[in-house]
């Protein structure tokens, strides 16, 4: 639990050296660090897909339907990311093969969400633990993460990227136009279903820094922030992992030093990113607008 | 009439005896045609005959139910390069944040795996190259939701064009669109099929703003196919026998033709 670690009088001061050394003082920070920027890393790579997949909703289900999992794997004995990956990974399956079909199904993902929660609770209350178990899975517990567990985010993160890297082009073609993208011969149904289950690991991953309830402030929040500034896919995907890395840092150290929850922090910065976002691209847009001519007219000035 | 200049003698589509199936529904039967290379033929008829099935016969998406077919000399296969494709239109979303060029780029290697190292310089003078073939140059950096539905059609066509196909695939491309840019976009394609040696099939709602530009009719109605030149295809006698309901053609003093009773036959048979 964070308050157990929190150093006296830690320094912060205009010394840059100084604070980055002190928020590496501790192992648990550092594994913080280490964990939180992998996580973040693959979450924003994959979060631009999220969204421009119109996913989100079905990615915080899955989050929800991990969390059955994760308090379901502690109560017949195994770590609960064994359980959050299972349950996950066979959601989003079966959410893959639905394909274009899971659009408009938000009342169908809601029932399931909602019953996935109520599992957990019943896991949880079966378990006889305490109820940090639940608070730790919904809320994360990014400062009780070991080096073993680092290990292992690291896999998944390197899962994450690599998958999304091998099917970037396809994965855009099939996102952006899929009948055309069916007809050049991309799997456009296994291309679905594979990335389903790769976003269950991003998610489960996830779930360590950000928690189940806290999943949108990393996975969604900054792609986006991303699609507000680009309407380059490449520099979207780029800017999606590089928010998501800078909301991750900045909720840290600022949590090492206020005795306040780190998933405060992150999703904080991530809502108001966003609103923020909103503001200024509403502004640029305006001044474009102001220089560039509206459709209309080009398109009489394209006729002969 | 435009008929092509580079037409020559082998066929581009040959279908013996065809029959389109959906599922354990019968679409149509005895389909037997040629289209010629660098034809460029209208596919028409009413909704639900089959129209778009036969393109999806054609790019291999669907297994011919009977008979035989051959596209450009093979049988049809998923992932053919040499078709461009350009499928009916929904909406696209006005907030998709991505640019009609990015769109265009899909159409050179948006099939290869992985993120696109080297030949950046060329394939991206490919895609210039395609957005000017379709003079689109002065919006195809801008996010393509925000387009009109002409300028949206251009640059699609021009991601079909940018794999440079030796067959084009429209399906209904002037649809939604006002009759002063049907007749721009039909006579863009045309002339994209006659400077490329193109063929195209394309699905239509009214023949009359393809007039001057097709070579040949392609009629999908009541489980058959017919084709032939406008003026055969499109009369009183062929398309009652088609449709086997009386049906009228009435032409106007310009030559347009206006096909009378089919809106009752459709609503017929759709009930």
């Amino acid at each position: 639990m964070p308050e157990l670690y929190l150093a006296a009088a830690p320094y912060f001061g205009w010394d840059l050296v100084r604070v980055v050394q002190e928020l590496f003082r501790y192992a648990f920070m550092q594994h913080a660090f280490e964990a939180g920027t992998i996580v973040a890393l693959s979450a924003g790579v994959i979060g631009y897909f999220v969204v421009l997949r119109s996913l989100s909703f079905a990615a915080h289900a899955l989050s929800h339907i991990g969390f059955a999992g994760a308090t379901g794997a502690v109560l017949v004995g195994t770590a609960p990311i064994v359980g959050l990956l299972v349950f996950t990974m066979s959601a989003g399956a079966v959410m893959g093969a639905l394909g274009q079909r899971l659009r408009g199904r938000d009342v169908t993902i809601g029932l399931v969400m909602a019953w996935s929660l109520g599992l957990g609770l019943l896991f949880t209350r079966l378990y006889k633990g305490s109820a940090n178990l639940a608070i730790g899975i919904l809320f994360g517990q990014i400062f009780g993460i070991t080096g073993q567990d680092v290990a292992v985010t690291f896999v998944a993160g390197l899962v994450t990227v690599l998958f999304v890297l091998a099917v970037y082009r396809p994965l855009l073609f099939a996102t952006l136009d899929e009948e055309v993208a069916e007809a050049k011969g991309v799997p456009v149904r296994g291309l679905s279903i594979a990335f389903m289950v790769v976003l269950a690991v991003a998610v489960s991953e996830a779930v360590q820094v950000v928690g189940v309830l806290l999943i949108f402030a990393l996975i969604v929040a900054p792609a986006a922030v991303a699609e507000r500034f680009t309407t380059r896919p490449s520099r979207g995907v780029l800017l999606a992992a590089i928010l998501a890395v800078l909301f991750t840092w900045a909720g840290l150290s600022i949590a090492y030093y206020l005795p306040y929850p780190v998933g405060f922090f992150i999703t904080t910065i991530a809502f108001w990113s966003y609103i923020l976002a909103r503001v200024l691209s509403g502004v640029i847009a305006r001044r474009a607008t102001g220089r560039v001519r509206p459709w209309r007219e080009e398109q009489v000035r394209h006729s002969p | 009439m435009t008929g092509s200049m580079a037409r020559s003698s082998s066929p581009a589509i040959v279908a013996d005896g065809l029959a389109a199936a959906y599922r354990d529904r019968l679409i149509w039967r005895d389909a037997t045609f040629r289209v010629n290379t660098g034809e460029f033929v209208a596919v028409l008829g009413p909704n639900g005959s089959g129209k778009s099935t036969l393109l999806r016969l054609l790019l291999g998406l669907l297994p011919p139910a009977a008979g035989s077919l051959q596209v450009l000399g093979e049988r049809p296969h998923r992932g053919n390069a040499d078709i461009g494709y350009v499928p009916q239109r929904r909406n696209i979303d006005r907030d998709l944040p991505v640019r009609g060029r990015d769109f265009v780029h899909l159409g050179i290697d948006g099939d290869r795996w992985g993120v696109a190292v080297g030949n950046a310089a060329n394939n991206h003078q490919r895609v210039d190259q395609a957005i000017r073939s379709v003079q689109a140059e002065a919006y195809a950096d801008r996010p393509i939701g925000r387009l009109s539905g002409g300028e949206q059609q251009r640059l699609l066509l021009a991601q079909a064009l940018a794999g440079k196909p030796q067959m084009l695939l429209l399906d209904e491309p002037l649809a939604s669109l006002d009759l002063r840019n049907q007749i721009v976009i039909a006579e863009l394609v045309a002339e994209l099929a006659r400077a490329n040696g193109l063929t195209v099939l394309l699905i239509a709602h009214d023949i009359n703003p393809l007039l001057p530009v097709v070579d040949r009719v392609l009629y999908v109605a009541h489980g058959g196919v017919a084709i032939g030149k406008p003026a055969e295809v499109i009369t009183t006698e062929q398309l009652s026998r088609l449709y086997d309901a009386p049906i009228e053609v009435l032409h106007d003093s310009h030559g347009h033709m206006f096909v009378v009773g089919l809106e009752a036959e459709s609503a017929h048979h759709d009930a």
